[in-house]
């Protein structure tokens, strides 16, 4: 049955669109088709085919299904970029979820569900209300799921028609796929919200327990995932929903296993008679064990999922599966079965996979920690392992020994001699902390402790900061316990390495906190440094019982993958902000943490100016520099908070956002370029229109090629004065973008005249008393902002500093509890501006008063005033 | 607790996109590139390859298939098995289709690809699998059949796996009992895993909708009838059955009934741990290493089931240091090979009866330079094929299979039994 479609990857270069163009509207049928799948090809392989929207639209209204699928397909892909177009397609859509094919029907339907574009949504509702109550389950089903689509994209429209009742009704539909789907569709809608959409009640509990038997095996899990969140009403109820999950123990499907296992477990907790409680363990086992010989992936998350069963690893699973065998083996070992444990960890620690074998000798250095009688034996096989030599595998022995000379001290020193004798080999920095660690402890036990220790320090400075912090404690521990001549030289070496020689602060400050205790009262040290240590435990593989009982209810999913609460890694923005059919938006906010920061706590790696030298400081303490910064860091524009210029939809999938800012004294674009096109696109380049400062780009425009969902910021040096547009002073910046691929954009932005004040803008107070005088009043000019308040006039100073409007004095009206500010600022040449601004602390309102040469200018300054004032 | 799949990709091995589709809007085709991104990274680090890759609030679930990895991108906490299993039915799918999925393949019938897509998946939940019936309404020659199809009854019915108006000539079902022996030796010969996981395959094909009944030689079902079960019958451990089977009526009563699909299928797979039985077919080698230049094995195989049964087929996968060369081998029974390309030496004999013991004498010359670090041996196991037709490890018995149709014909059952090895692996004994 295979097909020949590879041939419409094969198209001609030059003039292909065109081309394409022709063959959609052609009045053959056959090559009109062959037309559709070419442009589908194209779509495939990446190419943007958006510009013959219209012709493929056209290609919609045919009796061929095939074609109409592909032409669906194709609006899927290309709705969101040409909304506008879109709406052509409506009425194909509309007629079709009437066609007396039911695949059709729900062709339509599910497809309109696909298309994110609002205008569309609109037109869902009524199609999708007469599909709900579609004659054919087939197309009930698929209507169904579309109400979460549009949920998703649209919530209150869902409540608003009416959506969620119908899907309620559905429920108790005599289809049991139906009924599966509106179960998923509801648990969907219900994860959004915290209002309670979807309960089990007895009614739907018993409807769900009956379509259990009947739906496929996907529709099952749906089910089942559902009833585990059933809280059962009491025993019985409990018991009876067990009963009639037991069955799907059985089912081939493992996912349907595993979720029928948790259900179990869910209902478990309130069944009270141990009899069914033993026997229904007693049925789980079996199925979880066969789980172990599926496709190995699903292993992977079998194993992920139960710690139940015995058994060992085959030569060729693959590492992920062995990796997660060697931890539950870990958790299995008890005293019955440690030889045949430890037999197979010392098989393991002789294959090929180096990290498999570290694991493997790591895991039984903590079977000797978790099982005090096995220790011993587990020392046995760890010194059977060093004397292979194998270098890796004589490193994690030592570093695993460590571990079990501190759970069990004083007991198994007599291994030391061997330990020693390895002495050469060791290379790993961890493997040689621990073997240092060992010589520190046993000091007096081994008898040229001091020699071996002497070993290691010739090499002090270049070992790591681990290796170095365990040489200088073993030192001090070697001192203490011979305090002879020769460990006293060594202990200067040691401690004039590690206080003069390093720039590792905790090597430092540990050596001097020994130096001191050592010179002032060596008892002391030896009671710090020798102190008992505390034992150390197994503890590496205990899950938070909350934590534990959390996964359990989320067996087989991801959670119970990740071995963390689903929080922590979902990232789905949630239904109210997803509205926002925007891609890229939906992907930034995606991080928790930096979408609910409040802006000024975002760090941008950009010297902030108030930190830049030579920059008189207005306030002299530190807490002021400290808020100094903070001000000035709102200043930096984040890349992610850059206005857009050009969206997405009117730049064919590129979005251009950008501002006009002041980096290190220099007037920069920072801009931000996003591809959410079909194709790659490249040589980006950037022309600015005559504007009333003549700004312009001091470089070229460096973009890198831009590939389909990546973007980049660049920032562009811009230079003033260039190409100065004639006649009264405005904003606007007008910006021209094009590239290789596609036609050039025009885009309008505002001068932000903030961004051009010079740095010496500053004025001595008498020089601005004098200028002040100077100017006539008709240069005054005053502006209220209502809704301006200022909560603290020194970080209002700061704020206003960070864009060189300069503070020059300030002063308090007591009657009227206002304060007034006098701050200057200059555009380059010489365009200057004296500022006072009065406002009442804590309270809106703030009025300015600006004299300056230039009236015309006046109002760009009001305005980023306000901006400045009002963040 | 929902939680679906945002998106399906077909990747190459070079991880370009062949095909993708696109769920829930909530993912791009970049993400693409950073999964390989990210299984890249993890080739060096063998703890990453795991089938479930996370990265950015984007979770990657995938599977290899040939030269394409098909992969599932979620931004929720989403059924890992189920998208897990739906990724390796998508293959099944496929390989119905295309009879092999590959790059190819894929981009000889993207058409049908993105049409399978979509009528598998909806919005992110898996939907419909059943091969059989997808083909029913999604064709890859379509464009021959001009007559608007309409969806089979058995998408939404509770049979979803049989279509109505299926006719046979010759009505036939063919029932393989096949048993796969999985065992485990450690080096000191002692047995540490031993199960055998049986499935009951058929191939039916059999006109209209038939009932079937299966009748197995099961302890429970025996006593519950009170029926003697005098050495007959068997218990069987853990029973996964075909979704067809009746499940409530297997619980109550044990009965297997069921309407099968058209075509092969798995019936039902059950396993038993025999940590009693002994190995059906035992091997030991005893290694010798003269000098530094040359190595010697004796190997020995012994068969222990009983007389009137024969493996065939028997191939034992002897390992062999990587650089062994020169091989002289001399066996009492069977032809080998030296397969340098799997290290190995492979002894294969035809035909070996119950209860017979054969020989193997080989010795290889070893390069007499020998590298300064002692890097361990990559010790393989010995590995085992072989298939004993007739038998059944379990002893499970197929009593009757009662095929019941309206129409009323007659159809024949052709049973047959056969024992493989699976994962048979004895490690050497350490030198």
């Amino acid at each position: 049955m295979s097909g020949h479609d590879s041939k419409y990857f094969t198209t001609t270069k030059k003039g292909e669109i065109h081309e394409l163009k022709e063959e959609l509207n052609s009045q053959y049928k056959d090559k009109k088709k062959d037309a559709v799948k070419k442009v589908i090809a194209a779509m495939t392989v990446g190419k943007d085919v958006s510009m013959l929207f219209t012709d493929v639209v056209n290609c919609m209204q045919t009796e061929n299904l095939e074609l109409k699928k592909l032409v669906y397909l194709y609006l899927i892909n290309y709705a969101k970029s040409q909304p506008d177009l879109a709406i052509l397609a409506v009425n194909t859509f509309v007629k079709d979820s009437q066609d007396p094919n039911p695949l059709i029907r729900a062709l339509a339907v599910r497809t309109m569900g696909c298309i994110r574009v609002d205008k569309i949504t609109e037109y869902l509702c009524d199609p999708l209300q007469r599909c709900l109550k579609d004659d054919d389950p087939y197309v009930r089903k698929t209507a169904a799921i579309c109400v979460a689509k549009l949920h998703d994209i649209n919530a209150e429209l869902v409540e608003d028609r009416g959506f969620l009742e119908i899907l309620k009704d559905l429920i108790s539909d005599s289809n049991p796929m139906v009924v599966a789907n509106a179960v998923a569709a509801l648990a969907e809608i219900q994860e959004g919200t915290t209002k309670i959409i979807f309960e089990i009640t007895n009614h739907t509990l018993f409807k769900l327990l009956a379509a259990l038997n009947e739906c496929t095996e996907w529709g099952q899990v749906f089910i089942l995932d559902a009833l585990s969140r059933y809280k059962a009403k009491d025993v019985r109820d409990a018991e009876n929903i067990v009963e009639r999950v037991t069955p799907r123990l059985q089912h081939a499907n493992c996912a349907v296993v595993l979720s029928a296992v948790k259900v179990i477990l869910q209902q478990m907790e309130l069944i009270t008679s141990t009899d069914v409680v033993r026997n229904l363990c007693k049925k789980m086992a079996p199925p979880l064990v066969t789980l172990i010989s599926a496709e190995p992936e699903i292993q992977y998350v079998a194993l992920r999922n139960i710690n139940l069963i015995v058994f060992f690893c085959k030569y060729n699973d693959p590492i992920y599966v062995k990796m997660e065998k060697l931890e539950i083996m870990i958790k299995l070992a008890s005293d019955r079965n440690i030889d045949q444990v430890l037999l197979e960890f010392k098989e393991y620690a002789t294959e090929v996979d180096v990290d498999f074998v570290r694991k493997a000798v790591r895991a039984i250095g903590r079977c000797a920690i978790k099982l005090e009688r096995a220790a011993e034996r587990c020392i046995s096989v760890l010194l059977e392992l060093i004397k292979l030599k194998v270098n890796y595998v004589v490193q994690e022995a030592i570093v695993v020994i460590k571990d079990i000379f501190r759970r069990y001290p004083n007991t198994y020193e007599s291994i030391i001699a061997t330990l020693c004798e390895n002495l050469d080999n060791l290379d790993e920095p961890e493997a040689k902390a621990s073997m240092i660690w060992i010589i520190g402890e046993y000091a007096e036990r081994i008898d040229n402790a001091d020699e071996l220790l002497e070993g290691f320090l010739e090499t002090f400075p270049e070992e790591t900061a681990q290796v170095q912090l365990q040489l200088l404690t073993a030192t001090v521990k070697l001192f203490l316990k011979k305090p002879t001549e020769g460990p006293q030289q060594m202990i200067q070496v040691v401690l004039n390495n590690a206080t003069q020689e390093t720039d590792n602060p905790d090597l430092r400050d540990r050596a001097y906190i020994y130096w001191r205790l050592l010179s002032t009262d060596p008892e002391a040290a030896k009671d710090v440094v020798l102190a008992e240590k505390p034992t150390i435990n197994d503890d590496s593989n205990m899950l938070e019982p909350s934590l534990l009982d959390e996964l359990l209810s989320n067996i087989a999913t991801l959670a119970s993958v990740y071995h963390k609460p689903p929080d922590s890694f979902v990232s789905r923005v949630r239904a109210t902000v997803q509205r926002d059919d925007d891609e890229e938006y939906a992907a930034e906010s995606l991080d928790p943490e930096s979408s609910s920061a409040p802006v000024s706590e975002i760090t941008t790696s950009v010297a902030a100016p108030g930190g830049v030298p030579g920059q008189p400081a207005a306030v002299p303490d530190i807490l002021g520099d400290l808020m100094g910064l903070d001000g000035s860091a709102d200043q930096q524009p984040m890349t992610r908070s850059l206005p857009v210029l050009l969206s997405a939809s009117a730049g064919q999938g590129l979005q251009i956002s950008g501002k006009l800012v002041r980096r290190n004294g220099q007037v920069v674009y920072s801009l931000m370029f996003e591809n959410s096109s079909q194709i790659p696109l490249d040589g980006f380049m950037i022309q600015f229109n005559k504007n009333t400062f003549g700004l312009a780009a001091a470089a070229p425009l460096q973009v890198p090629p831009l590939v389909p969902g990546r973007s980049e910021s660049v920032v562009l040096p811009m230079v003033m004065y260039q190409n100065v547009a004639p006649g009264p002073p405005n904003s606007l910046l007008q910006v021209a973008v094009k590239n290789n691929q596609q036609p050039v954009w025009y885009f309008n932005d505002k001068i932000s005249i903030e961004a051009l004040f010079g740095e010496d803008g500053k004025m001595e107070r008498q020089h601005f008393l004098e200028t002040w005088k100077t100017i006539p009043d008709s240069h005054e000019f005053i502006k209220e902002l209502p809704s301006v308040c200022v909560n603290s006039v020194e970080s209002a100073i700061q704020k206003l500093q960070a864009t060189n409007l300069f503070f020059i004095a300030r002063r308090s009206q007591k009657e009227s509890r206002q304060e007034l500010l006098y701050l200057s600022a200059k555009v380059p040449p010489n365009i200057v501006f004296l500022v006072e601004l009065a406002t009442v602390v804590g309270t809106a309102g703030v009025k300015c008063a600006v004299k300056t040469v230039s009236p015309e200018m006046a109002p760009l300054l009001f305005d980023a005033l306000e901006a400045l004032l009002s963040t | 607790m929902a939680g679906a799949a945002s998106a399906l990709f077909l990747l190459d091995m070079k991880g370009r996109v062949l095909v993708w589709r696109d769920y829930r809007g909530d993912v791009s085709a970049a993400q693409a590139e950073r999964f390989f991104a990210k299984i890249q990274e993890g080739e060096s680090d063998s703890s990453s390859q795991d089938p479930v890759v996370f990265d950015d609030g984007v979770t990657y679930l995938f599977v290899q298939h040939n030269n394409v990895y098909v992969m599932t991108a979620s931004r929720q906490n989403c059924n890992a098995a189920s998208l897990l299993l739906f990724l390796h039915r998508v293959i099944d799918v496929f390989k119905h289709y295309f009879e092999e999925l590959e790059e190819e393949s894929l981009r000889d019938n993207f058409v049908v690809v993105y049409e399978l897509l979509d009528e598998m998946m909806d919005f992110g939940y898996p939907q419909f699998t059943e091969a059989n019936i997808l083909s029913e309404f999604i064709k890859t020659d379509a464009y021959k059949i001009e007559i608007t199809q309409r969806p089979p009854m058995a998408v939404t019915n509770a049979v979803s796996w049989r279509s109505e108006g299926i006719r046979y000539k010759k009505n036939e079902v063919f029932l393989d009992v096949v048993e796969s022996v999985n065992i485990l030796v450690n080096s000191n010969g002692q047995l540490v895993r031993s199960d055998v996981v049986g499935a009951l395959k058929m191939r039916t094909y059999l006109t209209g909708m038939p009932e079937c009944k299966l009748g197995l030689n099961d302890r429970v079902l025996l006593e519950a009838q009170g029926r003697s079960t005098k050495g007959k019958a068997i218990d069987l451990d853990d029973i996964k059955f075909h979704q067809c089977v009746r499940l409530a009526r297997f619980e109550n009563d044990r009965t297997i009934s069921f309407i099968p699909p058209d075509g092969a299928f798995d019936l039902m797979t059950y396993r038993l741990s025999t940590q009693v039985v002994r190995p059906l077919i035992w091997v030991e080698a005893q290694v010798e290493r003269h000098s530094r230049s040359r190595v010697e094995y004796a190997v020995k195989a012994r068969s222990q089931f009983k007389e009137r049964s024969t493996a065939t087929n028997v191939e034992i996968e002897l390992p062999l240091p990587a650089d062994a060369t020169t091989p002289n081998v001399r066996t009492s029974m069977g032809s080998s090979v030296y397969a340098p390309e799997k290290e190995a030496l492979v002894w294969k004999i035809k035909s070996f009866p119950g209860g017979k013991e054969y020989m193997l004498r080989a010795q290889f010359g070893l390069p007499s330079i020998v590298s300064e670090e002692s890097v361990p041996e990559k010790r393989a196991p010995i590995r085992v094929k072989f298939e004993i037709p007739y038998f059944t490890v379990s002893g499970i018995q197929v009593r009757y299979l009662k095929i019941i149709e309206k129409s009323g014909y007659q159809a024949l059952p052709w049973v047959r039994y056969i024992t493989t090895a699976g994962e048979y692996e004895l490690r050497m004994i350490q030198y």
